[in-house]
């Protein structure tokens, strides 16, 4: 990179230069999955993407809930309801540090004056029976994002390898502008006709989705809705393989998996109700990865997944 | 003699592996080579986050020929023979020689196996070390199948010598060595050559590489301590954050910053514990108000403005971190201030193990056995079990979910917050105590008193579920905690009868573990029979009066209690089995320091073995004893003693400990032995009383001479049956003297 690095100015502008970044090199610009997740991880474009021997480039933007995380909108960086933005190419390339240090370039965040470290940080996602090895990366001494080389996915070793990165973008956003307080940080430009900040469009629905998560979300009906899923997701993968209809053969994985993530986000909501003790938490975790684990076989033999 | 260089180049190496790493590489290389029979003068080995560097000095050019010689058949064997032969040392039998043996002529071979040159070698070990190399955990990437610790990106690999470098030819799953590297990842990323280890060493600082860790954290460890003292203040001292730091950084760089004042209320613990968990931030104290007031952190790179952004983006990230902590400590001082009473509903919540109950049941042992123990240790009981209920309290606190390491420091504060009094807070603190084998032991009676409950519940806990330690398998760290247990008697010179809390703790696990299943018949009576233990400190008597009450009260047909029955075999068992672990434990402890096993053994086998501070000064003076030229020959003649002795017992069929009588003594040695003997019980007899071992060891050390002199001028088996019988009665009063310390029989010669 040569010349003064342009600052952004807004967080849709970090979000926009990420994403035209990341298509510059290659990647699928996809869109966000149109289910509730915790992370950007569980989009399909990672999660059973990474399965299997096809080469695979996605990058995209991933709104993700995490209840227990949801602060009434008054902590100055933590939310229920928050954006990720994930990059996985397979193989991870050689270069897949520079690439993502190009990344950081291209948000205005100059190496000249930055401290940027690759510091240990393996990942594991129990509930996805996933883990990989790498870093959390430092920018002066802030965690602004997690870069994992997949070796395992639904119990499943990767091969090839898949490099995972992921940028937790309000923080992100946050440092590169200089704000103190989420909710003050622009949203689009300051200087449009109509300027709004983060608090303009999520203040009032962190309070909204706070009181819920906390207090008012019926548990029965979230526990009814986890064993439906459950249900759900095993039926999908039981039903044959050939589709009598089309005569085709048809396994289901996509389907099956999009229950398996429902499931996921109904524990993560009863956990924030607090009706999980911690013995049993472990056992809701373990049902979740038995469907992942069960979507990952069947995501292998599928075209996409690489079935022979 | 060329000198090897040799550089593993890969993305960031966790901190932690660094050291561990280069140590590997040392070794898997040099043993290799010297196996292949190159030799070496000298190896140095270095680690930075991206790269693992071994040097060598002086290898040898190649290894050396080697010539085998190997007997074959007789030349008259059958061709056969001869063939299989050839095959085996791959010659023709024209390079075969034929030789007179014992046994006729005998074919002989001479095998040489050349030299090989040591790049040639290098090569081979460099490429099963790199896909061997023992990383704690290492990923494949990209599409490849190379195992490393994160990707690996070139290899260094050259000999040089006067005439010049050669790069040592390899290719590991498509990385080809090379003689070139790259500086630091943003300084100076260009690639460059190298021709020597001096070469490489000086281009890498050049290039804002410092190879050496040790220089590395010297660097750091000087400039932190300087720049603080430039303000009057003080770095403090963390080797384990220094060294990791200094395997996060190749070109160092110390920063120095100021905590917001809104945070320095906090305790410098929870400063500390956030800056070095989160940030790895040295604190730095002012010495004079002993607060903590500004931090250092290392950065890896200069920059035009100094680091001024870097510091920035640290203290940002820093207050956002202590503003947390601030949140967490204000939130538990409110709970502390009003009593702790949500916590200790929360502990009744939380499990701490399946079979042994919550937190909740657990402190209520701890808080039973710790008025137990109190009275032993000078500590008031009521205090004791106050103490022990409130010592755990902040396990449910918000700062101790955040910061685990800080449990019992955060106890301390909230404890004292809820206005108990600072020896009822200091247990909250000193219970843990000592976790390390090199940690303070408490010494204040109430934080004694818990500290020894607390460990003996969780020993007797996992013994009554039988979760004892297995080979290297301790989850629960059961020999730290007796370690603990041996530590905290021993250098607060308890006297204590292990036994009797042991039996008590274990029948109190043993009622909750069947208080489903058992009636509260059953249960009553274990806990009348805890309660006789405490009585009687003897199990076996407590057993029988609790059984007779019950004869008494039911009759006899109504007086069987089952559970009773059960535990009346299995709690001594255990005890005994847990009194075993615990001799263990202090075997390898005195060895330690110095106490022979066999010394030891020999003050096991002696009553109250379960009173370990009595052990340990029986020990102590049988030891102090054996270094003295009278205690070593003491050993002999008592050794002496005791073997006619038993002989004559054995072919005898009788024990000779029927008085020995003066009157028969046939010799002024003889006599003299007598009145040793007598001199020398009317001394231990009085010394074991005050448990005085060292005086009684003494007493027994003056007996040397006259029983030397007695062996030497007296016949035991003497042809009178009666001079016989006497005499081996006198031999069987030294057994006796001499073995009221230690079992002397188990020494070994």
């Amino acid at each position: 990179m040569t010349g003064t690095l342009d600052k952004p100015t807004c967080f849709q502008d970090v979000i926009l230069r990420l994403q035209s970044y990341w298509a510059r090199q290659g990647c699928a610009a996809l869109q966000p999955y149109d289910l509730e997740v915790g992370a950007g991880t569980f989009h399909p474009a990672t999660t059973l993407r990474a399965l299997g021997s096809t080469p695979w480039a996605a990058a995209y933007v991933q709104p993700s809930r995490r209840p227990t995380d949801g602060r009434y909108g008054e902590n100055p960086n933590r939310l229920q309801h928050y954006y990720q933005y994930q990059v996985i190419i397979k193989p991870s390339p050689p270069d897949l540090q520079d690439l993502y240090l190009g990344s950081l370039r291209a948000i205005g965040i100059d190496m000249a004056l930055h401290d940027i470290r690759f510091v240990e940080d393996d990942w594991e996602s129990p509930t996805l029976g996933a883990w990989g090895l790498g870093w959390e990366v430092w920018c002066d001494g802030m965690e602004v994002s997690q870069f994992t080389y997949f070796q395992q996915v639904g119990g499943h070793d990767c091969r090839p390898v898949s490099g995972e990165l992921t940028y937790g973008l309000e923080r992100l956003a946050m440092y590169v502008l200089g704000v103190d307080h989420v909710m003050d940080m622009p949203f689009n430009d300051p200087g449009a006709p109509i300027p709004l900040t983060y608090g303009d469009i999520f203040r009032q629905t962190e309070q909204e989705y706070s009181r819920w998560n906390f207090d008012i979300a019926d548990t029965a009906i979230l526990l009814q809705h986890f064993e439906d899923a459950e249900a759900e997701c095993a039926r999908i993968l039981d039903a044959p393989a050939l589709d009598p209809k089309t005569g085709k053969t048809i396994i289901m994985a996509h389907p099956a998996y999009d229950q398996c993530i429902k499931a996921s986000h109904l524990f993560n909501l009863l956990d924030a109700r607090g009706v999980i003790s911690p013995t049993e938490r472990q056992a809701y975790i373990g049902r979740v990865r038995t469907l992942a684990k069960r979507c990952a076989d069947a995501f292998v033999q599928t075209p996409a997944g690489n079935a022979a | 003699m060329p000198d090897l260089l040799i550089e593993l180049f890969s993305e960031e190496i966790p901190a932690r592996m660094q050291k561990r790493a280069s140590e590997d590489l040392q070794r898997l290389i040099t043993n290799g080579l010297v196996e292949a029979g190159l030799t070496y003068a000298g190896a140095a080995a270095f680690a930075t986050p991206r790269r693992l560097t071994l040097a060598l000095e002086g290898l040898t050019a190649e290894s050396p020929t080697l010539r085998e010689e190997r007997k074959g058949p007789r030349t008259d064997a059958p061709d056969k023979a001869l063939e299989g032969f050839l095959r085996a040392t791959g010659l023709t039998k024209d390079q075969l020689e034929a030789r007179a043996d014992k046994k006729g002529e005998v074919w002989f071979a001479t095998i040489e196996r050349p030299g090989r040159p040591a790049a040639e070698i290098v090569a081979e070990v460099l490429e099963t070390t790199i896909r061997n190399f023992p990383w704690p955990k290492s990923m494949r990437w990209g599409a490849g199948s190379l195992r490393w610790v994160r990707p690996l990106h070139s290899i260094l690999c050259i000999l040089s010598d006067e005439a010049g470098v050669t790069t040592v030819p390899l290719d590991i799953d498509g990385i080809t060595s090379g003689d070139t590297t790259r500086g630091h990842r943003f300084l100076a990323p260009d690639a460059f050559t190298v021709t020597s280890f001096d070469d490489y060493t000086a281009k890498l600082k050049r290039a804002f590489v410092v190879l050496s860790p040790t220089e590395r954290a010297d660097h750091i460890w000087a400039d932190a301590t300087s720049t603080a003292f430039a303000q009057g203040l003080e770095v403090v001292e963390d080797p384990g954050l220094l060294a990791e730091v200094a395997g996060l950084v190749e070109w160092p760089v110390v920063l120095m910053g100021a905590i917001d004042d809104d945070f320095l209320e906090l305790p410098p613990e929870v400063l500390q514990t956030s800056m070095k968990e989160h940030q790895k931030f040295f604190s730095v104290r002012n010495p004079k108000s002993g607060r903590i007031e500004k931090f250092v952190t290392v950065a890896n790179t200069t920059t035009p403005d100094d680091g001024a952004t870097i510091l920035a983006g640290n203290q940002k990230v820093l207050s956002a971190r202590l503003s947390d902590a601030k949140f967490f400590w204000e939130n538990d001082l409110r709970v502390a201030k009003s009593g702790m009473q949500p916590w200790h509903d929360a502990l009744a919540t939380v499990t701490f193990h399946n079979k042994l109950g919550t937190q909740a049941d657990r402190i209520a042992r701890i808080a039973a056995l710790a008025t137990d123990i109190a009275p032993r240790v000078s500590a008031d009981p009521e205090g004791a079990a106050r103490a022990a209920l409130l010592a755990k309290a902040d396990l449910s606190s918000e700062m101790v979910y955040e910061f685990p390491e800080l449990q019992g420091v955060m106890g301390r504060y909230y404890v004292a917050a809820a206005g108990h009094d600072a020896d009822i807070a200091a247990v909250a603190e000193d219970h843990y105590a000592p976790l390390g084998p090199s940690d303070d032991v408490p010494s204040k009676p109430l934080s004694i008193a818990v500290a020894l409950a607390d460990k003996l519940d969780t020993l007797t806990g996992f013994w009554a579920i039988d979760e004892k330690p297995t080979g290297s398998k301790d989850p629960f760290a059961l020999r730290r905690a007796a370690l603990g247990v041996i530590r905290l008697v021993l250098e607060n010179d308890l006297r204590l009868r292990l036994d009797t809390y042991f039996d008590k703790a274990l029948l109190r696990h043993k009622a909750a573990l069947n208080k489903d299943e058992a009636d509260a018949a059953d249960l009553q009576a274990v806990e009348d029979l805890i309660n006789e233990i405490a009585e009687r400190g003897v199990f076996g008597a407590a057993l029988r009066t609790v059984q007779e009450t019950l004869r008494e009260k039911n009759g006899d047909d109504a007086a069987k209690s089952t559970l009773l029955d059960e535990l009346a075999t299995v709690v001594p068992d255990k005890s005994a089995d847990l009194l075993a672990f615990f001799h263990d434990r202090l075997k390898v402890y005195l060895r330690d320091r110095g106490i022979r096993h066999d010394v030891i053994d020999a003050c096991l086998a002696m009553p109250a073995s379960d009173d370990l501070a009595q052990l340990v000064k029986r020990a102590n003076a049988l030891t102090a004893t054996l270094a003295t030229e009278d205690g070593q020959n003491l050993i002999q003649g008592f050794r002496r003693a005791n073997n006619i002795l038993t002989q004559a017992e054995e072919k005898d069929g009788v024990e000779y400990s029927y008085g020995a009588d003066v009157k028969f003594a046939e010799t002024d040695e003889e006599r003299a032995l007598f009145a040793a003997l007598d001199s020398a019980e009317a001394a231990i007899g009085p010394a074991m009383e005050a448990e005085d071992f060292t005086a009684a060891m003494h007493a027994m050390a003056g007996l040397r001479a006259p029983i030397d002199a007695f062996f030497e001028t007296v016949q035991v088996n003497a042809e009178s049956e009666v001079l016989r019988r006497n005499r081996l009665n006198l031999l069987h009063r030294i057994r006796e003297t001499c073995g009221s310390v230690a079992d002397l029989t188990r020494l070994e010669e």
